[in-house]
């Protein structure tokens, strides 16, 4: 299955949040690397999107939204630094 | 601060198209007005929600092509088969129909003014658009930052923004075709995709730490980024955008 990259993600993720997340460096609970979220593997092929890591392939994020409602899992992220400035 | 975070959120806005403009066979430019729109930065897309009259809804990304220029923003659409938007866009949408947007979006695959080191662009079939911004961009603010194209494009009827890229190339721009179908008569190189020789003759060294940005198809952005980190880029440098597709 091909995947896009996370700038992809942009989109819905700016329906959630204030700032653009994807933009954001994010360190994998899985193998520790940091980038960008933009930079990460982008499945959206589905009813949500998947982003993982492209070093370990672990889950980073998922997002599901339905008409008035999301559901966001970011257990594979152990943080995430945004630019505030 | 909830307050403040339901302000920041983006929605759909209302757009109407202005005017357009074929840019080869199949590829158009639509010019599109939206009230109220924020500007953009170079490389960055929107979103275009199309709704039909039952109430289904297809959402699609395209990238802008234009740099910030008040309420007016241009994006070229190259129709994919069996498409649910692009083919719409390309072809049956006109002048005066309204469409919803939504955007800008994606901060990470952008080139900014304040930027000023090389700067290697490396583009598949419309991949080229976010880059045309990024040259747009480049030429607006009279930015020194040195840039080169590398444009990978089936034949030379399917190149996208012809003429202006000529006038870019005339003004000192190093721009790089591969042809992969049809190459014209007395080109040096058969018809073949962008390969690691290629790369390393037409674009900037490792050494030199450009800022790459590649855009096109999923399996040519695949193949670009992989060579030009295994000819010694930071990967970190190398950033990427997919549309999707084989």
């Amino acid at each position: 299955m091909t995947h896009l990259d996370g700038n992809a993600a942009a989109g819905d993720l700016r329906t959630i949040f204030a700032v653009d997340v994807t933009t954001a460096t994010g360190q994998c609970a899985g193998c520790g690397q940091t980038a960008p979220l933009g930079s990460a593997q982008l499945y959206n092929q589905a009813p949500g999107m998947v982003a993982r890591c492209t070093n370990c392939d672990a889950v980073l994020l998922r997002l599901v939204t339905a008409p008035g409602r999301a559901w966001l899992d970011v257990r594979g992220l152990t943080y995430l630094q945004l630019e505030t400035a | 601060m909830a307050r403040a975070a339901v302000l920041g959120r983006l929605t759909w806005r209302a757009a109407t198209v202005a005017a357009m403009r074929d840019e080869t066979a199949t590829a158009r430019t639509l010019t599109l007005d939206i009230a109220g729109w924020p500007g953009h930065l170079a490389g960055q897309h929107v979103d275009i929600r199309l709704t039909a009259p039952d109430g289904y809804t297809a959402v699609r990304s395209y990238s802008i092509a234009s740099v910030a220029d008040g309420d007016r923003i241009d994006v070229t659409v190259e129709p994919v088969r069996d498409g649910e938007v692009s083919p719409y866009l390309a072809r049956v949408v006109g002048v005066g129909d309204p469409l919803e947007v939504r955007g800008p979006v994606g901060g990470w695959f952008t080139w900014r003014a304040a930027q000023s080191e090389p700067v290697q662009l490396v583009a598949g079939g419309s991949g080229v658009v976010p880059l045309m911004a990024m040259l747009r961009a480049r030429a607006a603010a009279a930015s020194a930052a040195p840039f080169q194209l590398l444009y990978s494009t089936r034949r030379p009827d399917t190149v996208i923004y012809h003429d202006e890229l000529s006038r870019c190339v005339a003004d000192g721009l190093p721009l790089s075709y591969a042809y992969t179908r049809t190459v014209p008569v007395g080109w040096p190189r058969p018809p073949a995709r962008v390969d690691a020789a290629l790369l390393a003759a037409v674009t900037f060294a490792p050494d030199e730490h450009p800022t790459c940005y590649v855009c096109g198809p999923t399996a040519f952005v695949e193949t670009v980024a992989d060579l030009m980190v295994a000819a010694g880029h930071d990967a970190q440098r190398v950033r990427t955008e997919r549309f999707g597709g084989p």
